[in-house]
């Protein structure tokens, strides 16, 4: 479903992302792990078009997409869910998930949305920017669902979330995989959210992926020790 | 400056002031909403956008003349069609000049304002070799003429409220787009974030240029409205550009609300002004207003707040 063969990403002239090849499945839950700075934000912005790809290719389905603008690429079946959630503040829940659906020309919203997300229900009329972190996250998720998208990637969507609503999250994603078959990369630092979501985890580091594991079996402390400062 | 005027008269001379300067307003709101717009969602200044209004001028003179030559008849409603032909005539230049030149320069602001300097003097030369240097002036027709008398010293003239009302009907139909429409959804979400935006599915560049067309055509309609208070020459745009630049700012770019406000203050008080103090004195004064508002509050008139 998902192929990335080779890719590399460069922020002016220093490179951050080198030769990153891996391939998701059509249902399957990857998890890019590493800590801050190794290049998993580069990854995700390089996949949806955010940063232009320094070389390498980004297949959708078989079909190169890695010249095409953020929003063909959304067009083609990519979703994001940046680091920060970054919804639009000073636009309704409602109004947020909207734009989402720009891209698919539907005017209606999926009920799906709703069921996995009752609280943006509740809240479709309240201005994202008033909503609290674990909210604003429900519905950066929501926007992303609501291209209809074959391919979701999250970056750290479990960054400055209480405990409880990161249990939540895990349980969602692992929903959305069953309901559609849909494929998904996440990224994390955090490893309990790992184990608890992915079904292979990939571990990044300084801008390679270094090391590559199935859940079932995984060596826990092995990818502890990738994630310790 | 009020000696000599009895109080009843001062009375009469504001109320009547006031309405002339609504004409006046109703040029600004309708020049700021379109250079609110467009600047609001791609940080371009449109230094032609003065040229756009007389554009539309011009278009609503042309429209006159035809109706005067061929349709004299249906003179009376001329004004209506003129509004659309303004719309339509500057709103397609305003597509062409973005599929043109400024989607080229989005990365350089400092280089679409030197292009759209350059485009409003080519728009000059332009107006200049086709309609003349000298002003021209439109025929308004018979039931646009004349005023209502409303107390023994007040009168308002019929066409400043023809073109208040109209004004604000085109005012609320651009909120109502801003705010209904998949459009206006799309125009909010690039303002707020252009790269999550893109990234959320929205074709930006296609906004973009969909707005500035929208914003010229508006500035066309404006120079409709203009012809009523006004003869309309090649330059005739430049001495507006700058005031429409001043009610944007005052009103806080990103508020609707906040342009209308600021473009009543300005005109409004410039109106008012101009009749006991010199056109200059008028403007000095005005100016001084406007920034002593603005050092207290710097981001405009009215911004919206949320968490961040
Ligand atoms: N906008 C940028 N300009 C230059 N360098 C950047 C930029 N963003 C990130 N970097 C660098 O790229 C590397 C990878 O960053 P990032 O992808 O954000 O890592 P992560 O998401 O894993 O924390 C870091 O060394 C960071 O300093
Ligand atoms: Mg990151």
């Amino acid at each position: 479903m998902l192929d990335v063969h080779n890719l590399s990403a460069a922020y002016g002239q220093s490179e951050v992302l080198h030769n990153v090849d891996f391939s998701v499945a059509p249902g399957e839950i990857v998890a890019v792990v590493g800590r801050n700075g190794m290049g998993k934000s580069t990854l995700m912005k390089s996949l949806i078009g955010i940063i232009p790809p320094r070389s390498g290719e980004v297949k959708v389905d078989g079909t190169d997409v890695s010249t095409l603008a953020s929003h063909a690429r959304v067009a083609r079946g990519l979703a994001y869910v940046p680091q920060g959630r970054q919804i639009f503040g000073t636009m309704t829940v409602r109004e947020n998930i909207e734009t989402g659906l720009v891209v698919t020309g539907k005017t209606l919203i999926p009920h799906e949305i709703f069921v996995l997300f009752p609280i943006l229900k509740e809240f479709e009329k309240r201005r994202g920017g008033n909503l609290s972190g674990g909210q604003q996250q429900q519905l950066a998720i929501a926007r992303a669902l609501a291209s209809d998208p074959k391919i979701l990637l999250l970056d750290e969507p479990t960054e400055g979330i209480q405990p409880s609503i990161i249990k939540d999250i895990a349980r969602v994603l692992r929903q959305i995989r069953d309901m559609t078959n849909m494929c998904i990369v996440v990224c994390e630092q955090v490893l309990s959210f790992v184990l608890d979501v992915a079904d292979r985890i990939l571990v990044m580091e300084n801008g390679r992926i270094v090391h590559s594991a199935m859940r079932e079996g995984v060596d826990e402390a092995a990818i502890a020790r990738f994630l310790a400062v | 400056m009020f000696m000599g005027y009895s109080l009843g008269e001062i009375g009469s001379i504001f109320a009547m002031q006031a309405f002339a300067g609504l004409i006046l307003f109703s040029v600004f709101v309708l020049m700021a909403l379109g250079l609110a717009i467009i600047f609001g969602q791609m940080g371009v200044i449109n230094m032609a956008h003065g040229e756009f209004m007389i554009l539309g001028a011009y278009m609503t003179f042309l429209t006159s003349h035809l109706f005067q030559t061929y349709a004299p008849q249906a003179f009376a409603g001329y004004f209506f069609v003129a509004m659309l032909v303004a719309f339509v005539a500057s709103g397609a230049i305003g597509l062409a000049v973005e599929w043109l030149l400024i989607k080229r320069l989005y990365k350089r602001p400092l280089d679409t304002l030197l292009a759209t300097w350059g485009l409003s003097l080519i728009m000059q030369q332009a107006f200049r070799s086709i309609f003349g240097a000298r002003e021209v002036g439109v025929q308004l027709p018979d039931w646009m003429m004349g005023s209502l008398q409303v107390t023994d010293t007040i009168e308002v003239q019929i066409n400043g409220l023809f073109v208040m009302t109209l004004t604000l009907m085109i005012t609320a139909v651009v909120a109502l787009l801003l705010f209904r429409s998949r459009w206006g959804l799309q125009v909010r979400a690039v303002v707020a974030n252009r790269v999550m935006a893109d990234a959320a599915g929205i074709d930006t560049r296609r906004i973009d240029r969909l707005t500035f067309g929208l914003g010229c055509g508006i500035a066309g309609i404006a120079g409709s409205a203009f012809t009523m208070i006004g003869s309309t020459s090649p330059t005739a745009g430049q001495a507006y550009i700058v005031d429409t630049f001043l009610v944007v700012v005052f009103g806080g770019a990103q508020s609707l609300l906040g342009t209308i406000a600021s473009a009543f203050t300005i005109s409004q008080s410039q109106s008012t002004l101009e009749f006991f103090l010199t056109g200059s004195m008028a403007k000095v004064t005005t100016l001084l207003i406007v920034i002593g508002l603005l050092m207290l509050r710097p981001q405009g008139l009215f911004v919206l707040k949320v968490r961040k």
